[in-house]
């Protein structure tokens, strides 16, 4: 039932908002979801500094702008802001490398939790990690904040080609394999039986265009997290709306192309060799 | 085999199409108003309502789908799509539109968040008890007379209705599709 959210949001598009404002825009434009947080994550790796879990006023504000479930993040093993996100009622918690890790170590045991939680991870073995710890929910990370879909990629794909490899491995070979994804061998069994993941596996961090949404739909994620790419971008109702549908009806290079007409400049974008602090590194 | 169309704009339709494949049901993704025609039933899923509504408005879906419903269409709608279905929605968005296929008024999230989702047993008229798993779900809070309801469930507030049809169309606030039980669907498509 705890992953039951989940599956209702596949096929959508989850989009960061800062104010109650930018959460009616997400909801027009037809998200399914919206993380509330202070700052975007580019907006985070501009200012730099500590990022923490946002003040729950206007946690509290967006709940009650919009209908649609609102998610809110938490930093890495910081149980504390997550039992204050589960007072605050929200849907659900983003275990989260775009805020400041608060335990360089663990992350937080989240079976201890009635509300669900998203975590993310650049391969197989920190996917099924964090499933091992309780997430209901797992996102490609990616590297946010960048409007650069690069990361994203990369990590979608090595997810894929480890569940490939373990499909592929006979039952003598999998508990080798477990020890070197570092991961639950029980887990590493469903995977090979059933070829993906236990829980969702949606894809986050970087995509900025309706383009980038098709793209990364079409290796396989089920559904999307969209934070700077449009608040950033030069009209972010057109973009919003346009992701969306992208999203549905990503195997469409028709709609696609409509949609993508006319849509104004995307978010600058970054080059990720340029980047002083790479955000998808933390977590372990 | 009866050609069942499922509604694929978001939302679970994967369980919802190997639940219809499981009952013998020919299955059809719904994404195009082209892919309406010859259904004999379709299936609207669990997902964000306003999500879909959007959806449905923009590939164009939403006029043929009403014309088809007038016309006798049948359609199961859970969750998402029961609120879809609705004649009236209490606390949606103030433009939020509905096919106002079912005289009853849905509340959404009228279970609470997701913090208050929940798992129960669900007596059902005529199939006996199911599972019934309930995700930030729509409560049926006011109903006609002429709605013919197929369960009840009491969540500590009086018995409310969550699996109701009236003569072609249902509406199911929780998921059977969530589940591994398929009688729900069995029931739908036998009377297809």
């Amino acid at each position: 039932m705890k992953r039951g959210l989940a599956d209702m949001l596949r096929g959508g598009v989850i989009m960061d908002v800062v104010n109650p404002e930018q959460a009616k825009i997400a909801e027009d434009s037809g998200a399914v979801a919206v993380m509330a947080l202070e700052r975007v994550p580019s907006d985070i790796r501009r200012d730099g500094g500590v990022a923490r879990m946002s003040d729950p006023e206007m946690i509290q504000s967006i709940q009650a702008a919009v209908t649609i479930p609102v998610m809110a993040k938490a930093r890495i093993g910081h149980f504390a802001e997550a039992q204050i996100l589960e007072a605050l009622d929200v849907d659900y918690i983003d275990e989260s490398e775009v805020l400041t890790p608060a335990d360089e170590e663990n992350h937080i045991d989240k079976w201890d939790f009635t509300v669900p939680f998203v975590c993310g991870a650049t391969n197989l073995g920190e996917a099924l990690r964090r499933i091992g710890e309780g997430a209901c929910l797992i996102r490609s990370k990616g590297e946010a904040g960048t409007g650069n879909v690069v990361e994203a990629v990369r990590h979608l794909r090595t997810i894929n080609a480890q569940m490939r490899r373990l499909q592929s491995a006979d039952s003598n070979e999998l508990f080798a394999l477990a020890k070197d994804l570092h991961a639950p061998l029980a887990l590493v069994q469903e995977v090979s039986l059933t070829g993906k993941l236990p829980v969702p596996l949606f894809c986050a961090g970087g995509i900025s265009t309706p383009a980038d949404a098709s793209l990364v739909l079409q290796l396989g994620a089920e559904a999307i997290f969209v934070g700077s790419g449009i608040f950033k971008s030069d009209d972010p109702d057109r973009m919003a709306k346009a992701i969306v549908e992208a999203t549905t009806h990503f195997r469409d290079a028709h709609v696609v192309a409509k949609v993508s007409t006319g849509l104004g400049a995307a978010m600058k974008g970054i080059e990720i060799a340029s980047l002083e602090q790479r955000l998808a590194e933390r977590g372990w | 085999m009866p050609r069942v169309g499922v509604l694929a704009l978001q939302g679970d339709v994967r369980e919802h199409t190997s639940m219809l494949e499981r009952v013998g049901a020919d299955v059809v993704a719904v994404r195009e108003v082209e892919q309406l025609d010859d259904l004999d039933a379709l299936v609207m899923p669990g997902g964000e309502s306003t999500t879909i509504a959007y959806l449905l408005t923009t590939s164009g879906i939403r006029e043929t789908l009403g014309k088809k419903i007038e016309d006798g269409l049948s359609v199961l709608g859970t969750c998402a799509g029961l609120i879809l279905l609705a004649d009236e929605i209490l606390d949606g968005r103030s433009d939020q539109w509905s096919f106002g296929a079912l005289p009853l008024a849905v509340r959404r999230n009228g279970y609470g968040r997701q913090i208050s989702s929940f798992e129960t047993i669900v007596e059902v008229k005529g199939v006996g008890e199911v599972p019934g798993v309930f995700i930030r779900a729509p409560k049926i809070e006011t109903w006609s007379d002429d709605l013919e309801v197929l369960a009840f469930h009491d969540h500590g507030d009086g018995d409310h209705p969550v699996l109701v049809r009236k003569e072609r169309i249902w509406g199911c606030s929780f998921h059977p599709e969530l589940t591994k039980d398929d009688r729900i669907h069995r029931l739908f498509v036998d009377a297809v």
